[in-house]
């Protein structure tokens, strides 16, 4: 956001030769630029062939592994036989729309919410009160005649996104009081927060689902056991809240003190200016790093494979390893895993600059 | 008023209480839940494996739900909870699972120090090594100078740099983090060698180009008993783990099979009438139904059943019996008399 208001504020330049000479004597104006265009096309149409006969010209689109051993291509048949154990793991399978459901449940939510003109009051009750409860009702069951399914039979890509998501949307209200505190004028409060942020990013986030999942139960009163799940969910949004505390602190840094004495001369208290004045100009500049923390985040909940959680990656893991298919379709799990994370970290991405363009005030 | 919210607050924590605390015994403790919480691994094919279903197949989930058809007389009633080798035991000692059933090594730093005792060994299994035949060896003594892949972490590594010592031998050892790079190294030949648990090195074997191009050596360096753990001072439970395993056992050596287990209720041997339940009342004694016998060859099969089935040598394994063999066959499947 920085180098926008920077651009924001510069006299306005001449237009670059390559704007001038339109798009195609930018990439074959001079001899230097057409000989590193030439060379670009011809890789990238090498790339495209190559891609182009695994993908489709080589590869077995129907048939068992056996097929797929001899050929040279991709193996869609594996793709296509274990798509619902990747996607939706251990939940029973006649149960299975139910995490469909939720799934979408969930993408059509975000989706709403992600356009700022629905952004309101009521959409924040909506989020509490109703979908994150049918969300719950609709995995966990045990209500309105749906069969309960204990948290460990949870796994795939409703796990994922509903650690990271779930963990994302909770650790930013907890991140920004973080931020508040480490800011504050109360020394007690201050030292509490940063004492918290700092012990919290002293540690690999894997040193704290361990500490979540293996020593907590040791500390339980015998036959009381906090589920798998909530703890290992509570851990990341303590770890991603800290992180989340730096970058507003960094937002709330660059806010000038003026507006502070602005707000205080006008006789709003602490919390009214925080929230009219500092908080919206301090989020609206750390649009960009913490879009990249969430993407962070989003690709780092495959770490809770480590204390025995099944998530999309470890689905995909174990699928490759059916013995039917072991050794013949390493490289389609893994692009399939790779394909889905790639594009919910682009959608995000893409979100982030739809916001940057969203907010864009200049300030003259 | 403060009950009734503090159990709110419970439900919210996911927390639950597993019946009155301590005092519980497992046994209580499964019934009242109405299933067994068995921990498996999540991706070891012919021991415990998703199928397409998501339906937890193999050796050691077999084992699980015989152990649930004894106490349920059904199977089904088992909750597989995927455990890695980090959590595995942790898992037990503070009774998030009832058994494991996971490829378990059955050693005696384990059983004296981790609040833990385990069953019956029900897979004899060893750490050998595999070679390219073209190699031209035929004992691991004439590997010299080779390097050996293996996988981090468990005791693989540290056997065979123990049985190199032993023999004043050198070796390389190349370690990888996933098992799909490990085997790609091998069949790439940046290894002459590659060392896991023989049960192991036979599904590496069966995804080869060509299987017969390599040979498992005929030393076993190491001691695999695979046994199902529980937690320590819960006899009766454990008494229950055991001879359900021991069931199975003693029902190859009968002859008694998931297709012929109606018929054999009438039979007239004594030990088979015993072992099902038609007389005498030994499901009684380990505060089971009586029928538990029947009811555990019912859902799963006898031992020699479970082995075929998910490891033998009509799957993609491909094991013989070998050591799992039943006693009178040469093996040492031996199970204590039912009676």
């Amino acid at each position: 956001m920085a180098d926008v208001q920077m651009l924001a504020l510069a006299p306005p330049q001449p237009a670059p030769t390559a704007q001038r000479l339109g798009k195609f004597s930018a990439y074959f104006g001079t001899p230097g630029n057409t000989i590193v265009s030439l060379l670009s096309i011809a890789g990238i149409l090498f790339i495209a062939k190559l891609a182009f006969g695994w993908l489709v010209i080589d590869a077995v689109f129907s048939g068992a592994g056996e097929a797929c051993k001899v050929a040279s291509g991709a193996c869609w048949p594996f793709v296509a036989q274990k798509l619902r154990y990747m996607v939706f793991g251990f939940y029973p399978y006649e149960e299975q729309w139910r995490p469909l459901l939720a799934l979408l449940l969930l993408f059509g939510a975000c989706g709403v919410s992600m356009v700022p003109r629905f952004w309101s009051r009521n959409l924040l009750l909506a989020w509490i009160v109703v979908i994150l409860p049918v969300l719950y009702i609709l995995m966990a069951g045990g209500v309105f005649g749906l069969t309960p399914v204990p948290t460990t039979s949870w796994g795939g890509l409703p796990l994922s996104f509903l650690l990271s998501f779930i963990g994302l949307t909770l650790a930013m209200p907890l991140g920004i009081v973080l931020a508040l505190a480490r800011a504050s004028n109360l020394p007690a409060i201050r030292v509490l927060a940063v004492g918290f942020i700092e012990i919290v990013r002293g540690v690999p986030l894997i040193s704290i689902l361990f500490m979540a999942t293996v020593m907590l139960p040791l500390f339980m009163p015998d036959g009381v056991t906090i589920d798998k799940l909530v703890r290992a969910q509570v851990a990341i949004i303590l770890f991603a809240s800290a992180y989340i505390a730096e970058i507003v602190r960094g937002g709330l840094q660059d806010v000038p003190a003026g507006q502070h004495e602005a707000g205080k001369s006008l006789g709003l208290h602490y919390w009214q200016v925080m929230r009219k004045i500092v908080l919206p100009q301090a989020l609206k500049k750390v649009i960009p790093p913490m879009v990249g923390l969430f993407i962070g985040f989003f690709q780092d909940t495959t770490l809770v494979t480590i204390v025995g959680l099944v998530d999309f990656l470890d689905t995909v893991r174990s699928a490759i390893r059916d013995p039917e298919w072991q050794g013949i379709a390493v490289l389609e799990g893994y692009l399939v895993a790779a394909a889905v994370y790639f594009t919910f970290s682009a959608l995000m991405g893409a979100y982030s600059r739809f916001l940057e363009n969203h907010f864009r005030t200049t300030h003259a | 008023m403060k009950q009734a919210l503090l159990s709110i607050c419970a439900a919210a924590l996911g927390l639950t209480m597993a019946g009155q605390a301590s005092a519980a015994s497992t046994l209580e403790t499964v019934k009242a839940r109405g299933k067994l919480v068995c921990g498996v691994s999540l991706a070891t094919p012919g021991f415990a494996a998703p199928d397409d279903k998501g339906r937890m197949q193999g050796f050691d989930a077999d084992i699980c739900r015989s152990i649930a058809a004894a106490v349920f007389g059904d199977g089904d009633k088992v909750e597989f909870v995927p455990t890695n080798i980090n959590t595995r035991f942790q898992a037990l000692q503070s009774g998030e699972i009832d058994v494991l059933s996971r490829q378990t090594t059955h050693t005696f730093s384990r059983d004296a120090s981790l609040g833990l005792d385990f069953g019956p060994t029900v897979f004899y299994d060893g750490q050998g090594l595999m070679v390219p035949k073209s190699l031209g060896v035929s004992s691991a003594k004439e590997l010299t100078e080779a390097a050996i892949c293996t996988l981090p972490g468990t005791t693989t590594a540290q056997n065979i740099s123990d049985f190199f010592r032993a023999i004043n031998g050198k070796f390389e050892l190349v370690v990888f983090e996933s098992p799909d790079e490990n085997r790609a190294a091998f069949y790439s030949g940046r290894c002459e060698a590659i060392t896991s648990d023989r049960s192991d090195l036979a599904s590496i074997r069966a995804v080869a180009n060509n299987p017969a191009d390599y040979i498992v050596l005929p030393e076993t360096i190491s001691k695999e008993p695979l046994a199902p753990a529980f937690r320590q001072n819960d006899s009766q439970w454990g008494d229950i783990v055991s001879w359900s395993v021991w069931l199975l056992m003693a029902a190859e050596e009968k002859g008694i099979t998931q297709a012929n287990v109606d018929e054999k209720l009438k039979s007239e041997d004594p030990d088979v009438q015993r072992m099902l339940g038609a007389t005498e009342e030994l499901g009684k004694m380990l505060g089971l139904d009586n029928k538990w016998g029947y009811n555990v060859i019912k859902s799963v099969g006898n031992y020699g059943e479970v082995f075929e089935r998910n490891v033998g040598e009509g799957t993609k394994l491909g094991l013989t019996r070998g050591p799992n063999a039943l006693w009178n066959a040469g093996g040492m499947i031996y199970s204590p008399p039912i009676r």
